[in-house]
């Protein structure tokens, strides 16, 4: 499958491909670089890149000073339970959406996604209220509720698309053969579908990960995560860009890494499906 | 009766959980990520070993974000939190609404009234006291005795306005990236309006008139902000729109400003280990103009009771232990006295160890010389020094922020921002039914 | 199986969704819609009732609504097209046999996992920062003038800040994409001789377009509803040049607390977002089927 490519091609596309990943990566680089400095390096004059007094007081300070481990298992269960729940719900609609469509499948599609048109700001209240009536404030069932309802029109429509590039010709042979509907999708569809479920559902991991205004409004102690870790290291008075620094690359370092084995996974499912 | 069964209920709780203590009150206390604040957390086994029987869950919070949980919370009577960390702004309007438990039966030990009297006074709804200060703070003039120096120039405790534009005319050496003056530009009204405010009382400018008529159409004001724009356009950095609290910290310890006019609490930082000049910090009462009052605020993050909370007993067990007397010696003990958090006692300026403190005194003497409830020259009908504390300010300080925010980027001169000022700030007063 | 059962088991999968969603979607509304008609300031408990349409006339009133309006648009449209274009060539770019394509894809997606405010924290202050940021170093160093990017370009910054955190969720469904494109057909078109701006214009587009209308759509729906970086880098400022819809809600719900305004501006919102999602679907609508 792969084409002849001339080393010459190769090195230069590696060259422009590695100078852009580097330019996008550079904020983050420089993020994780300021956690490794005191405060005073992390705002130098001209930049410190290597003179930089490096320090791990950083982490030890924000390790000490928080309770990072129930913010992360937090974080943990509130993503990963909204994200797979809503994969739950939304594989069959997609399925079904992608293999049986109506004429109205399309305006089903757009009224799902219009279910998000509403600035989070403006139903603060009203959502704040359902939430302390229902006794769902500040917990983790709350939350996971309510990040799948708001990320399940992205996860409906991402596999609706994946869905949609698997040839309508294989699901024919296999009705033909006279497999069951659980049949057609349990082994014909889902080894097609996993790349595409994979990366749903790393996105929508991150995407949950990172939702920064509900998980803190609707939250106090009991089910608060990294987001909330992180709004108690900025902007506080005094200088804090190391610590704000520190303490995000500590937020974001499990989703890192879980990113980095998920793409992996992607990868492989993709090249697993083309050699079959 | 209603304790035994809350005790009960605690118990079940806790018994489901697989806890020991039966006994134990857990109390949920929220705070601004201040270093005060965050260096209480870490001495909370002084507060376990006195009282076993309370175990309090922290939610540290920045100052924005905490301020709208708390708030959202209180209005909605949500009960999550047992404590909260709140300002002089709230404190008179929540107490007013009955939000808050008057903390009239402290024990005799707090000694309430060794509070600062200017403190005691923001704090202090209908003759009762609603919340207890954790620390209090003003704004001061911080200066380069170093460029003042070699300026041939001194810096009197007290300087006027005048003074300040000498001295920072003097100071600014823009090709060596060196500004007379770093004063807030960024739009709100915790940011450049609590500046602006402050300094329009020393102008004697004032929000609104008796009858709450806005205020931006008098001359006082006039003056204020063009004595701001002509101080930042020419003495202070490029791009002062978007510099807040901690911007100007950043530029003052890398020795970038000449002066920097803001709150006493950075008096610990621009001498502490970050900064790059150190040594050469001078402290001024804030600007005056000869006209009685100075431009400088007062502000005490201070400690309170929601109605709504469950466990208000173990709450002002916890508030009076985290702001009395003790608490000032156990700090003080572990960390020093430059630890200690400042502006709320008469007893830590008596303090002998404390005066030796480099910025104790004048600290003491800016808080003493701001009244909220004669803020300005002339007569209000609010209280507050650098905020009016009726519930419509942060929006009206906010949009008034934006517009001197815009005529500091250049966009808008002086007269247009004030005439813009005029009319929304009188658009929403009307609208809020204070001018009929 | 008869196609009558198929259509009966697919409402069935389908119906779990929408009950959910339209539960969702109604509750929140309605309160919405009738906190819109009503005085209700958090601060202000003793003073409520109808209001009539007061609110709405407010936006429509408030000198800088149709400013930002325009900004809305101007951020939704600015970010979608740097994040479609960008995405599409980094895509391509990565696609390509390169060594360490594995460390390379997380490198360009790592925006993606940073926290939209920290995100806007770091650009704000270690980057465009006029005098502590990188970018004022480098002008420094050139002996120019640091640009002052949040005073003379706020909603270009603000554009540029969001897009960056956006590039990511582009060109991973863009790559993703890309990669179940066959290479038979693109070495089959190669063969005939056809170049690469032919093969990307005939082959690959077509291939990319439903990827591309559902990053747009996606994409879109969020924008239209960010106030965090302004909030964080701008202020929605100097005056009100950065301000958006959303933060004007914003302003109003968390800063002046009047949830009836800030309900009001929710509805308007909804109806700002339909129209654009309305000329979306028709424009780009009939590639979802392909």
């Amino acid at each position: 499958m792969a084409r002849a490519v001339t080393p010459q091609r190769k090195a230069v596309t590696t060259l422009a491909a590695w100078t852009v990943a580097l330019l996008i990566f550079f904020p983050v680089l420089w993020m994780v670089l300021t956690s490794f400095k005191t405060e005073a390096s992390a705002v130098a004059m001209p930049p410190q890149f290597l003179s930089a007094d490096w320090t791990t007081a950083n982490y030890a300070e924000v390790w000490a000073r928080s309770d990072y481990p129930r913010f992360f298992l937090n974080s943990v269960i509130i993503s990963l339970g909204s994200t797979l729940l809503g994969l739950a719900v939304a594989i069959p609609a997609a399925w079904a959406m992608a293999f049986v469509p109506g004429k109205r499948t399309k305006d089903l599609l757009m009224w799902m996604l219009s279910t998000k048109m509403m600035p989070a700001v403006a139903v603060m209240i009203p959502l704040y209220l359902v939430f302390q009536r229902l006794g769902l404030f500040d917990t983790r069932i709350g939350l996971v509720m309510a990040l799948m309802l708001m990320n399940l029109p992205i996860i409906i429509w991402m596999l609706y698309t994946y869905f949609k590039e698997i040839p309508a010709e294989i699901l024919e042979a296999a009705r033909m053969d006279g497999a069951s509907l659980w049949n057609e999708i349990v082994h014909v569809l889902t080894p097609m579908a996993i790349p595409g479920i994979a990366s749903t559902l790393l996105l929508n991991v991150i995407l949950a990960w990172n939702e920064a205004f509900w998980t803190i409004t609707l939250t106090t102690t009991k089910a608060a995560p990294l987001s909330a870790f992180i709004a108690s290291f900025s902007a506080p008075q005094g200088l804090f860009y190391a610590k704000l620094s520190a303490a995000s690359t500590m937020a974001i370092a499990p989703i890192l890494i879980l990113g980095w084995f998920s793409q992996k996974q992607l990868v492989r499912g993709l090249t697993f499906g083309a050699v079959k | 009766m209603t304790l035994s069964l809350r005790a009960l209920l605690g118990a079940t709780a806790l018994a489901a959980f697989g806890s020991a203590a039966l006994a134990e009150t857990t109390i949920t206390v929220a705070t601004v990520n201040n270093g005060d604040m965050i260096r209480m957390q870490g001495l909370m086994d002084d507060f376990y070993a006195k009282h076993p029987d309370i175990k309090v869950e922290w939610v540290t919070l920045e100052e924005n974000v905490l301020r709208q949980n708390v708030t959202t919370d209180i209005a909605t009577g949500g009960g999550q939190y047992d404590v909260m960390t709140i300002g002089t702004y709230e404190v008179p309007i929540w107490g007013k609404q009955g939000w808050l438990v008057p903390l009239d039966d402290l024990p005799a030990s707090y000694d309430v009234d060794d509070l600062l009297p200017p403190i005691r006074g923001g704090l202090t709804v209908d003759g009762k006291l609603m919340a207890a200060p954790f620390y209090g703070e003003s704004s001061m003039v911080m200066y380069r005795k170093d460029l003042m120096e070699a300026a041939g120039l001194t810096m009197p405790d007290a300087p006027t306005w005048a003074d300040i534009e000498k001295a920072a005319a003097a100071m600014t050496d823009k090709s060596k990236e060196q500004y007379g003056i770093c004063l807030r530009g960024k739009a709100g009204w915790g940011e450049n309006m609590a500046f602006l405010t402050a300094m329009s009382n020393s102008f004697g400018a004032r929000w609104f008139d008796e009858n709450w008529v806005p205020q931006f159409d008098q001359p006082e004001w006039k003056a204020t902000l063009d004595t701001y724009l002509h101080l930042m356009n020419e003495y202070g950095p490029p791009g002062a729109s978007n510099n807040g609290f901690n911007e100007n910290l950043t530029l003052f310890q890398q020795g970038k400003c000449g002066m920097w006019i803001d709150a006493t609490v950075a008096a610990s930082f621009v001498t502490g280990k970050d900064s790059t000049v150190a040594e050469h910090v001078g402290f001024a009462l804030a600007p005056d103009n000869g006209l009685g009052k100075r431009g400088n605020w007062l502000w005490a993050w201070s400690l309170a009771i929601p109605a709504s909370s469950q466990k208000q007993d173990a709450a002002k067990t916890f508030i009076d232990w985290a702001t009395n007397k003790d608490y000032l010696a156990l700090v003080a003990g572990k960390e020093g006295w430059a630890n200690v958090p400042p502006g709320t006692r008469t007893s830590l300026y008596s303090n002998e160890e404390y005066a030796k403190v480099p910025f104790a005194k004048m600290t003491i003497d800016s808080i003493n010389s701001a009244d909220p409830n004669a803020p300005t020259v002339k007569p209000v009908p609010y209280v507050g020094v650098q905020f009016v504390a009726i519930p419509e300010f942060q929006g009206l300080g906010t949009t008034v922020g934006e517009i001197f925010s815009a005529a500091l980027a250049g966009q808008k001169t002086a007269d247009e921002a004030l005439a813009e000022a005029q009319a929304a700030v009188a658009d929403e007063m009307t609208a809020a039914g204070y001018i009929q | 199986m008869s196609t009558h059962s198929t259509r009966l088991a697919s409402r069935l999968m389908v119906a779990p969704s929408v009950l959910l969603l339209f539960v969702w979607m109604a509750v929140p509304l309605a309160m919405t819609l009738y906190f819109s008609f009503r005085l209700y300031r958090l601060l202000s408990p003793d003073r409520t009732g109808w209001v009539e349409i007061t609110n709405y006339k407010w936006f429509f009133k408030a000198p800088d609504f149709w400013l930002a309006l325009f900004n809305t648009l101007a951020l939704v449209g600015g970010v979608l097209v740097i994040t479609v274009v960008l995405g599409t060539l980094i895509a391509l770019l990565i696609d390509q046999p390169v060594k360490g394509q594995g460390v390379l894809r997380i490198l360009v997606i790592a925006p993606f996992f940073v926290m939209p405010p920290v995100a806007a924290s770091i650009w704000e202050n270690l980057f465009m920062h006029p005098q502590n940021g990188l970018f004022a170093a480098a002008a420094n160093a050139l002996g120019a003038q640091p640009i002052l990017f949040l005073e003379k370009y706020p909603m270009s910054s603000v554009i540029g800040i969001t897009a960056w955190e956006w590039l990511p969720f582009a060109t991973l469904i863009l790559l993703t994409a890309l990669q179940s494109l066959s290479s038979e057909q693109l070495e089959a078109a190669e063969m005939d001789g056809a170049g690469a701006f032919s093969r990307f214009r005939h082959i690959i587009l077509p291939h990319l377009t439903r990827a591309i209308t559902v990053v747009v759509l996606i994409e879109t729906i969020f924008l239209l509803g960010i106030f965090g970086e302004i909030y964080t880098t701008t202020q929605g400022g100097p005056g009100s040049a950065s301000t958006t819809l959303p933060y004007m809600i914003f302003k109003q719900a968390i800063v002046a607390k009047d949830i009836g305004r800030a309900a009001a501006g929710g509805i308007i919102a909804v109806i700002l977002a339909n129209i654009v999602a309305y000329f979306l679907m028709r424009g780009l609508g009939r590639n979802l089927d392909a």
